[in-house]
């Protein structure tokens, strides 16, 4: 009962002593506010977008994404982010992120769904038939070990270590020299 | 005064709307709708309930010859617009719910959970902030980051600005940072910034203050904003006398009467 | 440079690139410097976000960039506003050419050595007097510059006649001096559209604030590269930067802005053709690479760091192939593909487009809208057998079947077009763990935070499960051909219900280890040319000295320049060839401007950066003739990759268009050259004309504006990571076109109405935005109109509009094989855009419309 006539606001404001627009007319719910970062797991990151490199704080609780924000301790970037980096939030969250593997059949129309691995030994095949047919291993006598007929394109977005098996896999490996991606140096 | 306050630096505004997505993402803001609006780099528009922070494009004049952020020479300025914090809030006096409750920093905050979207508060904002979602029936506004105050967080347009032209603290440290700043940009200059921070008027001072160059009018601010409450207060006052009179007259007629 | 370091510059000049609006968090920097009283320079043909910062705005014509800086060149050397010490002692100024060096000034726009034939450069005559040569330096048909730009190439560049006095008429800075001579203020005003006055402000800025109390530095993106003489733009400001003695220091420098998270990266550790990682160059099938011993002879200098080289590439192939490489297979070098050709981006599309590839995989790029001519691009998809798209969003290209411009031309149909499409959903930055390097050469690792949502992997993940099915298959052929796949090592740690590789263990073999008891390597100096050590990149080497010691990973910056914050590579280095901000004795040229000097007490280099030189080698170390390596740099030569240790003014070696920058019109023009009337466009540029990929004359009545295209704030790119994102796509909606005012009134457009933009490859539709902004170019007493758009727009996402790089010629610079895209030939048409076939007869209709004949020499 006490409880209910607290809650009164005409009872706040005698007891307060004030106008009745303050932390006295708040809601419970107003007063239980919490950010969405309260009591989340911090993962400290980098900016997906240009080459700036600002510090990301990225905060998750659950194995769900709460908010991700400047980090301040960056000698770079001292907690700021652009718009660009201020919606990579948005840019993980948003309902048009691809969840599922898409397939196109030859002269389709449409996309048609696939199994992950499924997918997996698909490429491979593909992959590994039209390096059957294109390798070259010698060309006037010499060693050539070289495959033109498969590409790749891209790398810039993509973390050190990834461009590094793109390069082994893909070079060192299949013999493809077609490889290039959005930098030139 | 007391509490914590913006301090916008349209100087050091570069234009890049950080502040506008930081606050949207944080708040879970829908978008406006993706209409060209053709007016500069603009195409958010103003202030409302999809937009806590806006920010202006005003593109100066040209002179032939040398460029530079300069009104004289072609210029064109960038300022990040806020809900102004009033120290006398007209939407929180028009509000008959409850609903807009002045927080422990001194913000003026909505609470969704008691808004019942009758809009007194839109029409009674001298800088017009406040819009009703039609579809969600409700009011918003900037909150001032209350949910991030509350856990001594700087709102998220003030955490992601990247050339800190909008500053976030202690209000009373704040105006006298505006104070340095200014005096600084004169001996730098720049003669004509301008320290928006109307205290005369009725809106009793503000929580977020602007450094503007020229007219403020140019960057749709008021330069003696008035809470309509203000001349509410008159009428009541009015209202009471008249009635005290209209009471005393029928007492006097009663009287006459016996 | 780090882009925290403008702050301690004294002026600051922006060209090729509008800093505040593509790289705002790194432009705070330069707006404390601004705060501290430096002088902000931007030129740039709109007036945009940047130029609104700048206390300078000097708009100038598109692709006329070389003739503003050499005239800044012709200033600093006719006014001798140069820094005299640090010009004799760290420059190559001194050095005397070879008699039979010919510059643009006697050959007509042409140095020596061009084979009309070949359509390229011969470079012996460039090379030091004295040097004796090692190979006939143009043999390297299908290379970049790469192949030959790491001193090794020529015998002895180490070995070459001074004149100190810097009088002798052959010298470097003699030729320097004739060659700049007719970039002149009043060209810049023919040529660029810059008046006189603002131009002599410029150099007046820029030059007072350099010197030993000062330094200026120098900041680019692809405003820069993205011409047909792009490298050559850069090489302009290099030149300037030594002159001024801005390299080095603190503040000083040539800052390159760079666009995509980890593009420095992909170059470090390149996704590139003739590029190994570390800048090692890739074999190519020619005689220098018959075996790894000619292969080392031929890219090893005698003196420099890239001595070296062996230690290297013998490394790098023991974290290939592991236990199998040994000393009797040479490594492993015989397995690795050689280059034949072009096998670049543009150079592959075009094999593409006539059927000659099979398969492509593309990850996180989206050529379909992004690239050149992606008209091309997108037709060239078509004649794939098969196709692997790797992106978070469904791409252009990954649906360009479905609804491209072609199919509502009816030039291609679903039916027809034979490509099987894989698009795989790929994990985003948190959803994965791994680093990146930013422009200024830092290395930071960024955690996983969460799991990626359904199907989504990171490429680590694909590349680790595609590797190890392919290697399966080839267990089961041993073969030649299969000698490398079943070489490879392959046996990385998978974790977690996902099976995912362990990035670290990546990381880790890039880093390096010794080979008999795997024990991390420290860095680069631990390596051996003899098998006993692997490392996959050697300048990242030192970035996981110790288990659980990622250096990328770390977070505790200690000092300004944020040592203790991320790992820049070689060696932690914040400030590359920094031995330049102390004089030839050790001592800092200043106190103001100090950074690394040596101290002579404890016979150390120390300072406020871990010091670009070897730490104990004092400045008056003088090798002998015997010495190699960097025992044969001197004590006062800072430039320790190079063989002689010295800046280059002068390149002797390493550019396929010229030792020494020379403006030449872009490939579309509407002017002719007017520095060398006799060649208007770069000779060693390519084309790659072909009937879908047509030019303009230049100049052309039928295109006679000047078309340029930029980037918003608003947007990443061809917009593959914004567009879909609402809180992005509302502040750009919609394609425009800025135009000035006075071209407004020309074609009768008012601001927001829709007009057509053409070029001889494409046509798009956009929003007039017209703008004093943009500002008409006045030119030899002439009028020029540039109109610019930014190119974020495609068929898919929340907002849709039509791919501005259909306007775009696929081109190569030559060294680097990049695209002119900053400056090309359009015209506008008010109205929208006609639809189907008409837009390809609209096209045609233009192009035949006047008989715009080449008379001109090219």
């Amino acid at each position: 009962m006490n409880n209910l006539l607290a809650k009164w606001p005409l009872i706040r404001q005698i007891v307060t002593r004030t106008d009745g627009t303050g932390v006295e007319a708040m809601s419970e719910k107003t007063r239980g506010l919490r950010s969405r970062i309260h009591e989340t797991e911090v993962s400290k990151s980098v900016c997906p977008y240009c080459a700036v490199g600002c510090g990301q704080l990225i905060h998750h609780k659950a194995g769900k994404l709460m908010s991700i924000e400047g980090d301040p301790a960056s000698p770079i970037s001292r907690g700021h982010l652009c718009p660009k980096g201020s919606a990579s939030f948005e840019l993980l969250t948003h309902p048009n992120r691809l969840k599922t593997v898409r397939y196109r059949k030859p002269r389709s129309n449409q996309w048609e769904s696939l199994d992950l691995e499924t997918a997996m030994d698909m490429v491979a095949e593909r992959a590994w038939e039209s390096r059957e047919r294109s390798f070259v291993e010698r060309r006037d006598g010499k060693a050539l070990m070289q495959t033109t007929a498969i590409a790749h394109l891209g790398g810039a977005t993509l973390d050190n270590e990834e461009n590094y098996l793109i390069k082994k896999l893909f070079t060192g490996g299949l013999g493809m020299v077609c490889i290039s991606n959005q930098a030139r140096i | 005064m007391s509490g914590t306050a913006f301090l916008t630096d349209s100087t050091l505004c570069i234009g890049c709307k950080a502040c506008e997505v930081a606050c949207k993402e944080w708040n879970n803001i829908p978008s406006d709708g993706f209409d060209w609006k053709g007016f500069s780099y603009d195409n958010t528009g103003s202030l409302g309930h999809s937009t806590w922070r806006h920010v202006k494009f005003i593109e100066g004049g040209v002179v032939a010859g040398l460029g530079g952020n300069s009104p004289d020479l072609l210029s064109w300025g960038f300022s990040s617009d806020v809900c102004k914090h009033c120290e006398n809030a007209g939407c929180l006096e028009a509000c008959p719910t409850g609903a807009i409750v002045r927080t422990e920093f001194g913000g003026v905050f909505i609470q969704s959970d008691v808004c019942n979207g009758c809009a007194y508060c839109v029409v009674a904002c001298p800088f017009g902030v406040v819009e009703r979602n039609p579809d969600a029936g409700m009011a918003f506004k900037c909150t001032f980051c209350y949910d991030r105050q509350k856990e001594e967080l700087k709102p998220a347009c003030a955490t992601a600005c990247p050339t800190e032209s909008i500053k976030f603290g202690d209000i009373d440290e704040l105006r006298g940072e505006a104070e340095d700043r200014m005096a600084r940009l004169k001996q730098a200059g720049f003669n004509d910034v301008y320290l928006y921070n109307p205290q005369d008027s009725s809106v009793g001072g503000i929580h977020a203050f602007f450094i503007v160059r020229g007219d403020p009018e140019r960057y749709n601010l008021p330069p003696s904003p008035e809470v309509p409450t203000t001349y509410l207060r008159k009428g009541w006052v009015s209202a009471a006398i008249g009635a005290g009179l209209m009471l005393a007259g029928t007492l006097f007629a009663f009287g006459q009467d016996k | 440079m780090s882009q925290q370091d403008l702050v301690n510059s004294d002026a600051i000049l922006i060209m090729g690139s509008s800093m505040a609006e593509n790289h705002p968090v790194g432009f705070q920097w330069v707006m404390e410097a601004r705060a501290r009283g430096a002088k902000i320079v931007h030129v740039d043909p709109r007036f945009n976000r940047t130029s609104a910062m700048a206390d300078v705005w000097a708009p100038l014509r598109a692709g006329s960039d070389i003739v503003l800086l050499g005239a800044l060149i012709n200033y600093v050397l006719e006014n001798e506003k140069y820094f005299r010490e640090y010009v004799v002692s760290y420059t190559n100024a001194s050095v005397i050419l070879r008699d039979d060096f010919k510059d643009t000034e006697d050959l007509g726009g042409f140095f020596s050595g061009w084979n009309e034939e070949k359509k390229e450069y011969k470079t012996d005559s460039w090379a030091y007097k004295g040097s004796s040569l090692k190979k006939d330096m143009s043999d390297h048909e299908a290379s970049g510059g790469h192949a030959q730009d790491r001193g090794g190439e020529k015998l002895e560049d180490s070995v070459f006649e001074q004149d100190k006095t810097l009088q002798n008429p052959r010298c470097v800075f003699q030729v320097l001096k004739r060659h700049f001579a007719r970039y002149t203020p009043e060209m810049v005003e023919k040529v660029c559209g810059v008046a006189p006055d603002v131009f002599h402000t410029i150099a007046d800025i820029f030059c007072s604030a350099s010197g030993p109390e000062k330094t200026a530095a120098i900041c680019y993106a692809v405003g820069w590269t993205q011409h047909s003489d792009g490298v050559q733009i850069i090489r302009s400001a290099a030149i300037l930067q030594l002159l001024l003695g801005n390299v080095g220091r603190p503040g000083g420098g040539v800052l390159a802005l760079r666009g995509h998270a980890s593009i420095q990266g992909s170059t470090d550790i390149p996704t590139l053709y003739d590029v190994l990682p570390g800048y090692l160059p890739m074999p190519f099938f020619e005689e220098d690479s018959d075996t790894l011993q000619r292969f080392i002879e031929a890219h090893s200098p005698r003196a420099g760091w890239w001595n070296n080289f062996d230690k290297y590439i013998v490394s790098l192939l023991k974290s290939y192939y592991g236990e199998n490489a040994t000393k009797e297979n040479n490594f492993g070098f015989d397995w690795l593909p050689r280059v034949t050709s072009d096998h670049s981006h543009l150079g592959y599309w075009v094999e593409m487009a006539e059927g000659k590839v099979e398969g492509l995989f593309v990850m996180g790029q989206n050529p379909a809208v992004g690239a050149p001519n992606s008209r091309m691009e997108r037709k060239a998809l078509s004649r794939l057998k098969w196709l692997v798209v790797r992106d978070m969003v469904e791409t252009e290209t990954a649906r360009f079947w479905l609804d491209a411009p072609e199919i509502e031309r009816g030039e291609l149909s679903p039916e027809t077009i034979d490509t099987e499409v894989f698009l795989f959903p790929a994990a985003g930055h948190a959803e994965k763990e791994g680093c990146f390097t930013n422009t200024q050469r830092l290395n930071q690792f960024h955690e996983k935070a969460v799991e990626p949502p359904g199907d989504a992997r990171s490429e680590s993940w694909f590349l680790y499960h595609l590797g190890r099915r392919l290697k399966e298959k080839a267990s089961t052929d041993r073969s030649a051909k299969n000698a490398a796949l079943n070489a490879l090592t392959w046996d990385y740690t998978v974790a977690g219900p996902m099976r995912e590789p362990k990035v670290e263990e990546v990381l880790q073999e890039i880093n390096g280890w010794t080979t008999a008891d795997h024990q991390l390597v420290s860095g680069y100096r631990d390596l051996k040319a003899d098998g006993s050590t692997a490392c996959g990149c050697w300048i990242y080497s030192g970035i996981f000295p110790n288990p659980g010691e990622n250096l990328a990973r770390k977070r505790e910056s200690k000092d300004f320049y944020g040592h203790g914050w991320g790992f820049a590579w070689p060696s932690d280095r914040r400030i590359l060839y920094n031995r330049a901000s102390a004089r030839p004795d050790g001592a800092p040229w200043s106190e103001r401007k100090k950074l690394v000097w040596w101290d002579s007490a404890e016979k150390k280099w120390v300072g406020n950066d871990v010091p670009d030189f070897t730490l104990t080698k004092p400045p008056d170390y003088q090798p002998n003739d015997q010495d190699k390596g960097d025992d044969a740099i001197a004590g006062d030569r800072p430039f320790i990759m190079h063989p002689e240790g010295l800046g280059r003014l002068f390149v002797p070696s390493g550019l396929k268009d010229g030792p020494l920058p020379a403006h030449y019109e872009p490939l579309e023009s509407p002017v002719r050259n007017l520095l060398y009337p006799e060649r208007q466009y770069n000779p060693a540029a390519n084309l790659m004309e072909r009937p879908d990929n047509r030019y303009a004359e230049s100049p052309d009545p039928r295109f006679p504006y000047i078309l340029s295209t930029y980037r918003l704030t608003e947007h990443h790119t061809a917009g593959g990571m914004s567009r879909s994102l609402s809180h992005l796509a509302e502040l750009q909606p919609e394609l425009f076109c800025e135009m000035s005012p006075e071209l407004a009134t020309i074609l009768d457009v008012e601001h927001g109405e829709f007009v057509t933009v053409v070029s001889p490859r494409g046509l798009v539709q956009a929003r007039a935005m017209v703008t004093a902004r943009i500002t008409p170019i006045y030119m030899d007493g002439k009028s020029f109109h540039q109109v610019c758009l930014p190119y974020h727009w495609g068929y898919t996402g929340l907002v849709k509009g039509d791919a501005v790089c259909d306007l775009l010629a696929l081109s190569e610079e030559p060294n680097v094989r990049i695209m002119e895209s900053k400056a090309l030939l359009c015209n506008v048409i008010p109205g929208h855009r006609p639809t189907g076939a008409a837009a390809l007869e609209f096209i045609e209709q233009l192009m035949a419309s006047s008989e715009a004949k080449d008379e001109y020499p090219v």
